[in-house]
Formats: C-alpha cells, structure tokens, sequence
C-alpha cells in the first residue's frame, strides 16, 4: 500500500479553480494500454464473468472494428481524433480481490477520496438516507445500505456483481434498450464496460430511499466505460442519482458510458445526474470527453420516465438521454441545465419516440453559455403512427453570459400520427443590463447579481431534482461560472 | 443627505442634465417635477449609477461623500435607494429571496449578523400586509408578470424592508388607481422621519395631495428653473409647465 497523507492537490501547472482536482494515491490493478480481443478477455476475467458475457463483449468489439473510428460526426463538437490504442481499458484499485467484502477491507485513502468529494460512504453518513454505490475507475467500492434495500427486495450493487448473482436480469435485459451496435461510443462500451451501477425494483415496491452512485476516474490514460442498468418492475418507483468528478489532468479522458432504463406497467423511474467531471483549464487544455449513451424504455402501461441533468463539467460533451414510449399512456420527461464556460462545448438533448396510444413527453432544456462556450441543444420528437393521441411540449431557452459564446438548437420533429399534438418554444437571451443594475441597486454585487439570475433562469429544472442534489447544482453552477461573471 | 452640485449628463453623446444644483437635506421630502422629457428620470438613474448615463461635469456628495465613484451596489449599500419607474422582471428568482439577500447583503455591509428565515419572513410579512400586497404574489418570481401597480407596490416593499437613508422615487405614482395611490404614499409618509430623505420624481401634482413636501423643484430641459414650497405644485396643477420655459433663444445648442 502507498504511504499516508497521499491525497495531494495536482501540480501548480494546472489552475486549481476546479474543486474536486485531487488525485488518490493508490495501487491499481491495471491493463497495459490499448484494445484488442485480449484486453476485452482480460476485463471479462477480472470480473469473473460468465460466458454469455464474454461472448456479448467480444461480439461488441469485432462489431466495433468494422466502425469508422472517428466516431459520430454529426455533432457539433470539434476534437482531435481519439487514439483508441493509447487508453487503458481497465484500472481498478483493488490489487488482489475483485472486490471487497466489506468496507473495512477497502483502503482507507479511497473512503477519505470519497469523503473529500462529500459522498457519504462512511457508516456514520448513511443516515442522509441515501444509498451509494461508488465508482472508482473502474469497480465498484461499496454499496451502502444493502441491508435495509434487501428487506425491500431492491437489488442495488455492482452491474459485475449483477453479471454473477442475477444472470437471468442482466441477459434479459442489458443491451435490450441500447443494443451493441447502437453507436459508435456505445459499442465501445459494450466491449470493455468495467462497471456500473444495477438495479431491479420488484412489483409493487417503493424503493424506500434515493439510490445513488458516484463516479470517479483517478488514473491517467483510463478511460471509463461504466455500464448501468435500472429495471423497475411493474408498479414500482425508483429515483436514481448519479455525481460524476475526475481530477485535473492535462490529457484529455475519455468517458463512454452507457445508461439503460426499463419500466414495465405502471413503474416510475427518475434519474437524476449532476456531471461534474473535469471541464479543462480555462485554454481548454485537458478535460474529460463524455460521450455518453442513456435511453430508457417506458416499455409497460403507464409507465414513466423522467431524466433530469445538470452538465457543467467535461470539456465536450456528448449525450441525449432519450425515452422510448412504447407502453399506452406513457410518459418521458427531460428536463436539462448545460453549462458551458471557457473553451467548453456540449451538445446535448433528448429523443423521446412515441410508440404507445396517449403517450405524453415533455422536454425542458436550458442552456447557458459564457466564456467562449458553444452549447448546442439537439432533439427529436418522433410520433409513429401507432401513437394515438401522443403529446410532446418542448422549451429550449438559451441564455449568454458574456459575447464570445455561442448557443445552438437543433430540433427535429417527426410526426406520422395526425393525432398528435406538438408544442414547441424556444428563447435566447442575454443576461441584460437593467436586471443587473437593478439587483446591484439593492446592494448585490454584480458577480452575485449574475448567479441569482442565471439560477433564476435555470429555477424549473432544479426544482425537478431532490432537494440536497439541487443545492449542490447551484454550487456548481457558481463554481463554473467563476471568471466568466462579475 | 444629498447635495448636487452643476452636474451634466450625457447620454449617448446628447446632453440631458445640464448644471442640476439640489440639496435635500436630513429629514426632508423633495418632489421635483417637471413635464415628459425634462430630465427627471435621467437624474433619478444617474445618482443610483445606471452605466450608460455619463457624468461629464459637476458632483454629488452623499452624507458627505462623493457619490458619482461608486458604482450602483456600493450606492445602495450606502443607504441609497431607487424606485424604479419600469422594475425589470427575473424570472425564476423568487421575490422573498432577491428581498433577503439585499438585506443580507446590506447587513453585512454594516457589520451585522444576518437575519436567519423566521426573523426575515416576520418582516417580510409585516411589510407585505402595510403595502396591501397580495401575499401569493410575493412567492412569485420577481416583477414577473406583476401588473403595473403590483409592481410599484414591490418597490415600496423593498423600500419599507430597505429602510434607506435617501429614496429616490422615480415616477412612482404613475398608472396607479387612487387606493393603490393612498397605499403607497402611506408608506412614504410612514417612513418620513428626521433621519432620513425622499426625493419624489414626478409628473403629476395628484400625490402631492397626500405627501405633503418640504419644497418643490421644476426641471424643465435639464435644469431646476424654479424652486418654491407645497404652492409651487399646485401653481403648476393649474398652470402647467409652458410659463417656466426658457424662451427658445436662451436655449444653448447641445
């Protein structure tokens, strides 16, 4: 083991504005660089996986070679070309064991990275009511509360340790919402997925508490490829939060994860993502890519799915959490805050597509640009012609924080159902001088001035999250926009 | 208080104030008026620091200090106040909140502790219900969509909870029913005391049946061209403003 007192702040080449830019000490048991049919054999070794898996993976990745390795260009993004050679495909802090048995076992220096990060992993901190399972690299550290979730019957651990105790759910399921070959990133993380989040809900249940997981990537040169996945049976309910961070690093890191959301009859699931990872100094050197596929089925009767995001984090970003509302009276909701500041861009939005009968979507997206930002929100609503009486409301409201920024919307709508009902409205606007000047006649400073009222704006999407995750996203938002206002 | 010496004001290179001289001292009510376009509110934004009105001559002193350095936060939090003709609306930040933290921000200028929510809402109420302001409206974001007299009414609830050493009011007696009228000049009368001053911007002599000020002051293009008591106000009630003008010849070219 390293030596104590091994949590450092990163080296002084780096602005140290970003909060969570600490590096952990600590041994990993890593992969050498690069990707090819051994590495995806060694990541499914290492987990102790059954066949079928290792069979699904190297399915994944022989598809992904026959893939332009550029990736997606439709995006309004702009980056050099990722050298897929020159990433680790699997980094995990647990030298020996795959996995810890318990949280005594696990390295002190990880529960205090964790602590720095204010998850509360520790025993004393489970009475937030919150359960964590948390994301290092790439395993899984601990899932608290196991206990008091199992007497409801909610499974929440490890999607590797799902792979092992719940092979049934996992062959069902995984790869059923987002197949391998969906995309580009997708497939990639279909092949070398390290871990991830699961979660089943029974028929009926409740579950009794937030569940939460936490990312982190720590090494250099890994990329995460986390992998989650949330079945909510028939008439349960789940809200789901997920906090991403990464130290500063002046490499760029790749993050591909993929989300898959199921709700059978009447199930409710909400899933809610505060992405903090490192957005790159203020020249736009380093910074996580984040690449991401998340899309969620409302595949039974009145069920119901709801993303909420606040992206400040990352320097590209690349993700549209989307629904697909095949059960009749179904319904998705998307609800986003993206931040950009510096040399930051995202592009970001939903699919939400229409299958059932009286099925009903809602789009609210807020983009805030400052810096030399550009944000892009990209969406489509689709109403196939199964879809009777299908309604879609979207808002996409942009706001500019200075005059170098730049903010985009790319809406598509698709209607084959005369049935349908479509609103749609969208806003730009600029945080104008005669509010400022108004807030400042009050006393408020005009830097305090500019967050009251890019928080205003942004008011309606954090209301959708749960009440300490929403104090914590304006906290982010303030911290993004350092410089950038005032 | 408030102490103007020749003070010119440009706005986009065309001068509007041209050598205002005023002095409201402690414990006074000063209404200036004047016809559309004088000037009136153009000096109301230029001592509450509103960026594009440019100050190429003269001073202002406030409580003794110069005024015209400071930029429009420092003003407020020196005890400087504007009602504001037209309040801007911020959508998605709630009213009790804006309310809080420039209070908060005023007590901690001054060294005080900060209010914590039971001792701020208790004030905030009490104002509320003085100003007859309908409570559900004050949950609302601010100024977002108040009607014109709601929105007067949450200047002078900010005033009320503010407590300013100077309050400027611009206009704020325009577009309001007569019990909206009556309600408001209460409350500038409420907080009339000898250690403060109120500078009452307006058009109309109509609430000057219910404030009663210390003196009057015309602005006609730029400048005060005539000072005078209560009487002043009703003279101009019932003459209008055209026996004050300058005859055109004496009119310097901008």
């Amino acid at each position: 083991m390293a030596t104590p007192n091994v949590i450092s702040r990163t080296t002084s080449d780096l602005d140290s504005d970003y909060k969570y830019g600490f590096v952990t000490d600590i041994d990993a048991d890593q992969a050498p660089k690069g990707l090819n049919e051994d590495i995806v054999r060694l990541i499914s070794a290492k987990k102790d996986e059954p066949e079928f898996m290792l069979e699904w993976r190297l399915k994944a990745f022989r598809h992904w070679q026959t893939l332009d390795h550029e990736g997606p260009q439709w995006a309004k993004v702009d980056f050099p070309a990722i050298d897929y050679q020159d990433i680790r495909y699997y980094s995990s802090p647990f030298t020996d064991k795959p996995k810890p048995e318990s949280l005594d076992e696990v390295d002190p220096e990880l529960i205090e990275a964790f602590g720095k990060l204010g998850i509360p992993i520790e025993e004393q901190k489970r009475m937030t009511g919150v359960a964590v399972d948390a994301i290092f690299d790439s395993s899984s550290v601990a899932t608290t509360y196991k206990k008091s979730l199992e007497e409801a019957g909610v499974i929440f651990c490890s999607v590797s340790e799902a792979v092992r105790t719940h092979p049934d759910l996992i062959k069902k399921y995984l790869g059923s919402i987002v197949p391998y070959s969906d995309n580009f990133y997708a497939t990639l993380n279909s092949a070398v997925f390290s871990d991830g989040s699961f979660v089943y809900v029974p028929p009926g249940v409740r579950c009794p508490m937030e569940l939460m997981t936490y990312f982190r990537i720590n090494s250099e040169d890994t990329g995460q490829f986390e992998r989650t996945l949330i079945i909510a049976d028939k008439g349960s309910y789940v809200s789901y939060l997920e906090g991403c961070t990464a130290p500063m690093r002046k490499t760029h890191q790749l993050h591909a994860a993929v989300v898959e959301l199921v709700a059978l009859d009447d199930a409710e699931i909400k899933y809610s993502t505060l992405q903090n990872w490192y957005p790159g100094d203020k020249d736009g050197n380093g910074g996580v890519y984040n690449f991401v596929t998340k899309r969620g089925k409302a595949l039974g009767k009145n069920s119901k799915i709801s993303w909420t995001q606040v992206e400040t984090g990352s320097a590209i970003t690349w993700k549209y959490p989307s629904v697909i509302l095949q059960g009749d009276n179904s319904t998705g909701e998307f609800y986003s805050v993206a931040l950009v500041n510096n040399h930051q861009q995202a592009d970001t939005g939903t699919k939400m597509t229409h299958i059932g009968k009286n099925t009903k979507s809602t789009i609210v997206a807020k983009g805030i640009s400052a810096g030399q930002g550009e944000s892009t929100y990209r969406g489509l609503v689709q109403i196939m012609p199964t879809a009777e009486g299908a309604t879609n409301f979207t808002q996409c409201d942009s706001l500019l924080v200075g005059d170098k920024c730049g903010a985009h919307t790319v809406p598509y709508i698709d209607v084959r159902n005369p049935t349908a009902r479509m609103e749609h409205e969208a806003s730009t606007s600029k945080v104008s001088d005669d509010q400022l000047f108004y807030a400042m006649q009050r006393g408020i400073s005009e830097e305090e001035a500019h967050y009251m009222i890019i928080n205003g704006f942004c008011r309606g999407i954090f209301q959708e999250l749960p009440f300490e995750f929403a104090m914590e996203a304006q906290q982010l938002l303030r911290v993004s926009l350092e410089g950038a206002v005032g | 208080m408030l102490e103007i010496r020749d003070l010119h004001v440009s706005v986009a290179g065309t001068e509007i104030l041209r050598g205002i001289d005023l002095t409201v001292p402690t414990g006074e009510v000063h209404a200036i008026m004047g016809p559309n376009g004088s000037g009136k509110s153009t000096l109301a934004s230029t001592l509450a620091g509103k960026q594009e009105y440019e100050v190429t001559q003269g001073e202002v002193l406030f409580q003794g200090e110069d005024l015209l350095g400071l930029l429009p936060d420092k003003r407020a939090l020196a005890g400087l106040f504007l009602a504001f003709q037209y309040p801007p609306e911020l959508p998605g930040v709630r009213n009790r909140h804006f309310i809080k933290a420039a209070l908060d921000a005023l007590l901690e200028h001054r060294g005080e502790e900060a209010l914590n929510a039971r001792q701020f809402d208790k004030i905030y109420r009490a104002a509320t219900k003085d100003i007859g302001m309908d409570t559900e409206l004050t949950k609302r974001s601010v100024n977002e969509g108040f009607s014109g007299g709601e929105k007067k009414r949450n200047e002078m609830l900010q005033m009320a909870i503010l407590d300013p050493a100077l309050a400027i009011l611009d206009e704020t007696d325009s577009g309001l029913d007569i019990d909206a009228l009556r309600l408001i000049s209460e409350g500038i009368n409420r907080r009339r005391s000898p250690k403060n001053a109120t500078l009452l911007v307006t058009h109309y002599q109509r609430i000057l049946g219910y404030i009663v000020p210390d003196k009057v002051h015309v602005l006609i293009d730029g400048r005060i061209v005539r000072s005078g008591g209560r009487e002043l106000a009703e003279e101009l009630e019932e003459r209008g403003y055209d026996w004050l003008r300058e005859p055109a010849s004496e009119i310097p070219t901008a």
